[in-house]
């Protein structure tokens, strides 16, 4: 057992599919001699040269479909487009083409393919570089969505990405690369679809991913304090989607509160939160509750942005709350 | 130094128009029996762009098409019952009866799909080719795309990425003046010489009548060979007119009557079948037995079509995930 950053699972991942995979090559926007703009591929282009780390033009559509084409010639692309919010410029080839090659095909045809990004605010970039579309993307049969949380599983589902025969997003959150945590040294791998518990608790279920784990897990201690137990559950996958983990666990506290970074209109918080109550109906005490980032377009300034985003204070209040009803 | 062919080239050049025509011209009648739905457009009049570009590729070569596919389709021998099947929806169609006329796909004959988002191909056909490359195969990928895509932001981005990392693409952009009901004096800022735009990208490009099958293979053999040899992307600017609407939902209040009478004069297989006629390569005996067989083809065709079976309901769930 080591300690690794979230980047440094990110990268170990990416050496391993380098280095067990000849035909798996990296593509993306200043990801060679810059070293990427997260600095994950720092490194790469040194030990693997420039025929599998390509720096690209800034054409976020063709870097996409250039990927998907390749996979359909036989190639293992990962592709880094720098933030989520440029996956907007790439979108049809993920979504128009990406997605539907295996099924408009009847499986003639299959896009094996990492498309790394990312997500979410709380770096001072302000509304066009702070944004959460991973439940976009979740919205989409044929695509595979994960949003790990914290370096064991930045590691373990970058395994199972790679094994995958079909595109996946990886969404890396922008706060998350620094955040340390054990990786064991023996391999293991997260299977895409598993959520996890990350805290039991048996008064109240709190489902989550990707950045906002850490401010749940940080609500429950606060809670505990004031003897409330919270269960915490991590999705790490927002399609395939295990919402039986949730549910098992609603059906055991009562009550559920759904923590999203993303807006809450149409956001993904919304569709656990029906399927929630779809399985767990007879089971809850109190109407599910949503927390997600205020419905305004990103502020810079420090005192909105945090204003805008969910922290563990809101958390706490929201289900201290509810408890009291 | 013009082309020729011999007698057996030039009656399966012949055949494959014929086919396309015809082919083409039941798929109207089976839309509007209404066997056939969704949109539908038909390459009746394109057909020497097709024929004389792909007839000039290796069996192995990869083929991006687009939405207005089934002449490329036709044109690499996909099997017509299986594309007949496909417009039908049908489980025996090429696609599985998943894919309908816009997105044929036959991976075992390098047709790697008919796309329906204007210029989301470019940068597939891109990826094909850096697979390639990046393999060191001895293959070249064929893109065609219409004058309505040079507009996309697809189009530059792909033909910059193409000529920075000289792949083996070979761009074929049909300019039939038309997206869809807008003349391209209306959409373009020049209105002519698309091709022009590829030098831009340093890469080597011609404008040819693509009316015209010969010219067509004139032009591309050279230019398939170079690109195959490793000197790069190139691109071939095809004139050419399509004689029916844009899909068979198209009113057709946009295009002047005498601007297509015109064009059909200019009809791509008659002009074919002139010079061959005049040159002694085939004779009109030739063309009779041809025009029969091919005519069976089509028949043969819609019969397998209808004959086939709707796919299970239960097999809308199979191959979206591996």
């Amino acid at each position: 057992m080591g300690k690794l950053t979230v980047r440094e699972s990110i990268s170990k991942g990416l050496y391993e599919a380098m280095d067990s995979n000849e035909r798996c090559y990296l593509l993306g926007e200043d990801i060679g001699e810059y070293g990427g703009a997260y600095a994950v591929t720092k490194g790469f282009l040194d030990k693997y040269g420039e025929k599998r780390v390509r720096d690209m033009p800034i054409a976020e559509s063709v870097i996409a479909g250039a990927a998907v084409g390749s996979a359909m010639g036989g190639l293992f692309p990962i592709v880094e487009i720098m933030t989520i919010n440029f996956t907007l410029l790439a979108m049809d080839q993920i979504v128009n083409h990406a997605a539907k090659m295996r099924y408009m095909s009847n499986g003639q045809i299959q896009v094996p393919m990492i498309l790394r990004t990312v997500t979410g605010g709380g770096g001072g970039l302000a509304a066009t570089h702070s944004q959460n579309f991973e439940g976009w993307y979740a919205n989409v049969p044929g695509l595979k969505v994960v949003t790990p949380s914290n370096p064991y599983d930045a590691l373990g589902l970058m395994r199972s990405c790679i094994e995958s025969k079909d595109p996946v997003i990886y969404v890396e959150h922008c706060l998350l690369y620094s955040v340390t945590g054990d990786v064991p040294e023996e391999y293991y791998n997260v299977p895409l679809g598993k959520s996890v518990v990350c805290r039991e608790g048996q008064d109240v279920t709190i489902v989550t991913y990707g950045g906002m784990v850490s401010v749940c897990l940080e609500a429950a201690d606060k809670l505990s304090e004031q003897g409330i137990e919270a269960e915490v559950i991590d999705l790490r996958s927002l399609r395939p989607l295990d919402i039986e983990t949730s549910v098992k666990s609603v059906c055991k506290t009562g009550r559920a509160v759904v923590v999203e970074e993303n807006w809450k209109t149409g956001g993904f918080g919304a569709e656990i939160s029906s399927s929630l109550q779809e399985n767990a109906f007879d089971y809850l005490e109190s109407p599910i509750i949503r927390i997600s980032g205020e419905e305004v377009p990103m502020p810079y300034s420090r005192k909105l942005e945090s204003a805008a985003i969910p922290d563990a204070s809101k958390v706490t209040i929201t289900i201290k709350a509810m408890m009291e009803i | 130094m013009p082309i020729t062919l011999d007698k057996q080239k030039a009656l399966e050049t012949y055949e494959l128009m014929k086919l396309i025509r015809l082919f083409e011209e039941e798929c109207a009648s089976q839309y509007m029996r209404g066997l056939i739905r969704g949109f539908l457009h038909l390459y009746i009049g394109e057909e020497a762009v097709a024929v004389g570009a792909i007839s000039s590729l290796n069996e192995d070569d990869y083929i991006v098409s687009h939405y207005r596919d089934h002449g490329h389709a036709l044109a690499r021998k996909l099997d017509p019952n299986g594309i007949m099947a496909e417009l039908m929806g049908k489980s025996t169609g090429v696609s599985g009866g998943r894919g309908g006329s816009m997105h044929l796909f036959d991976v075992s004959k390098g047709f790697m799909g008919g796309y329906a988002i204007v210029g989301g191909q470019l940068p597939i056909a891109v990826g094909l080719a850096t697979s390639i490359d990046y393999l060191s195969e001895d293959r070249v990928v064929m893109c065609f795309f219409g004058d309505g895509a040079v507009n996309e932001g697809y189009f530059h981005e792909s033909l910059n990425l193409a000529s920075l990392w000289k792949l083996p693409v070979v761009f074929v952009l049909e300019n039939n003046l038309y997206g869809m009901g807008s003349h391209i004096d209306r959409t373009h800022a020049t209105g002519h010489n698309l091709y022009l735009s590829a030098d831009e990208y340093n890469i080597p490009a011609t404008q040819i009548d693509g009316m015209d099958v010969l010219a067509v293979m004139e032009t591309a053999q050279p230019l398939i060979e170079r690109t195959r040899s490793g000197g790069g992307p190139v691109l071939i600017e095809a004139n050419t007119y399509r004689f029916v609407g844009h899909s068979m939902a198209d009113p057709g209040n946009y295009r002047n009557i005498l601007e297509i009478e015109e064009w059909k004069t200019k009809d791509p297989i008659s002009k074919f079948v002139e010079h061959a006629l005049s040159q002694n390569i085939f004779g009109l005996d030739d063309i009779a037995v041809i025009d029969e067989s091919v005519k069976q083809v089509v028949r043969d065709a819609v019969e397998f079509a209808e004959q086939s079976e709707d796919p299970e309901v239960e097999s809308m769930y199979r191959e979206i995930h591996g």
